[in-house]
């Protein structure tokens, strides 16, 4: 059991530790642990354009090394986030960014899924509704015209007698 | 109605064929510039030290005034460690001599001596030659990789942008007519 915890343990700690293992060298790590985090974080959102499936922050890349360094540059000089990454954005281009932006262009990509889906769900529904008026309408439970005159000419002799 | 439940998927399937051939058949690594048709950032960077005096070479540094004297210009970002610059050395050479454009040169994350050296073997077509030593002024132009070639107006707006070497394809199909329809 102990055996085990242990074992778990020493399994989130080296997980935690390939999770930090990133790009940024010491000599770029700011003095501020507040605004480093947040320039790690900005570094998550941007791509290395040389690499371009790494974010700058996983990126060996020298470019990606010169992007780290401006976005702290800007962050120290008193810039939002979104300041920081709108002044790489005018610089690189949406691709930079690795969360596309919600715009004209990036419709189909965001609010594609969520009409396929409803797409897919109003043809199940029809599907199935045309499915239960087709079995309704053959239910042997259901009598058909024919059989109904039948019926009521047995019942009516049934009480002739 | 009958009829039409047969041809959908096939209409939908030819569609997304479409769809995907055309959206999947581009080269993933040529990215469009953000400055097209939007003015060329501001930049200054000091001239190359050590560069040999040559047929088109104009002293001093390199800025964004140099792009808005009411000629087209194009902008070469190149460096002496890159190969394709090599390749594309002849086709800038050619611009510059044969027809006559200015072409700035930006020296990218390059020593200078083996900038000037490069440009002394290989000849020097260059109007100004900045020195972008640490690459900042290639962060301003979205700079991601050499070489790179811009064409811009006489009033310093970006019409193109290459990523790579040129081949006189795009010389000739793409930036001498921007050029001449920017004179």
């Amino acid at each position: 059991m102990i055996r085990h915890i242990v074992g778990a343990l020493l399994f989130g700690w080296a997980a935690m530790l390939s999770l930090s293992a990133h790009a940024v060298l010491p000599d770029e790590i700011l003095d501020d642990p507040a605004l480093e985090s947040r320039a790690r974080e900005l570094s998550l959102e941007l791509r290395c354009l040389v690499c371009q499936n790494q974010s700058i922050d996983d990126s060996g890349a020298e470019l990606a090394r010169d992007l780290r360094i401006l976005v702290r540059e800007r962050l120290v000089a008193g810039d939002s986030n979104d300041e920081a990454l709108e002044h790489i954005r005018t610089r690189y281009g949406d691709f930079v960014l690795l969360r596309p932006p919600v715009q004209a262009s990036t419709y189909l990509l965001w609010y594609g899924p969520i009409a396929l889906f409803l797409f897919g769900a109003v043809a199940v529904v029809i599907a199935v509704r045309r499915r239960r008026l087709v079995v309704g309408a053959a239910s042997p439970d259901a009598l058909s015209d024919r059989e109904r005159v039948r019926l009521d000419a047995a019942l009516k002799r049934e009480d002739e007698t | 109605m009958k009829r039409l439940t047969y041809i959908l998927p096939l209409v939908v399937c030819l569609g997304l064929g479409a769809f995907l051939h055309f959206g999947l058949s581009g080269n993933p690594q040529v990215l469009p510039s953000a400055f097209i048709g939007k003015p060329a950032p501001a930049f200054a960077i000091e001239a190359l030290p050590g560069r040999r005096p040559s047929e088109h070479a104009v002293s001093g540094g390199l800025s964004r005034a140099d792009l808005t004297v009411g000629q087209p210009v194009v902008v070469n970002v190149w460096a002496s460690w890159c190969i394709p610059c090599v390749a594309e050395h002849p086709l800038v050479d050619r611009l510059a001599t044969k027809e006559g454009v200015t072409v700035h040169g930006i020296n990218y994350r390059d020593k200078p001596a083996d900038a000037a050296a490069w440009l002394a073997r290989l000849g020097d077509p260059y109007a100004k030659v900045g020195a972008d030593q640490d690459g900042k002024a290639g962060i301003e132009w979205g700079v991601y990789g050499v070489p790179e070639t811009f064409v811009i107006d006489g009033d310093g707006t970006v019409l193109f942008k290459h990523a790579g070497a040129l081949s006189p394809e795009i010389v000739e199909r793409k930036i001498l007519p921007l050029i001449k329809g920017a004179k």
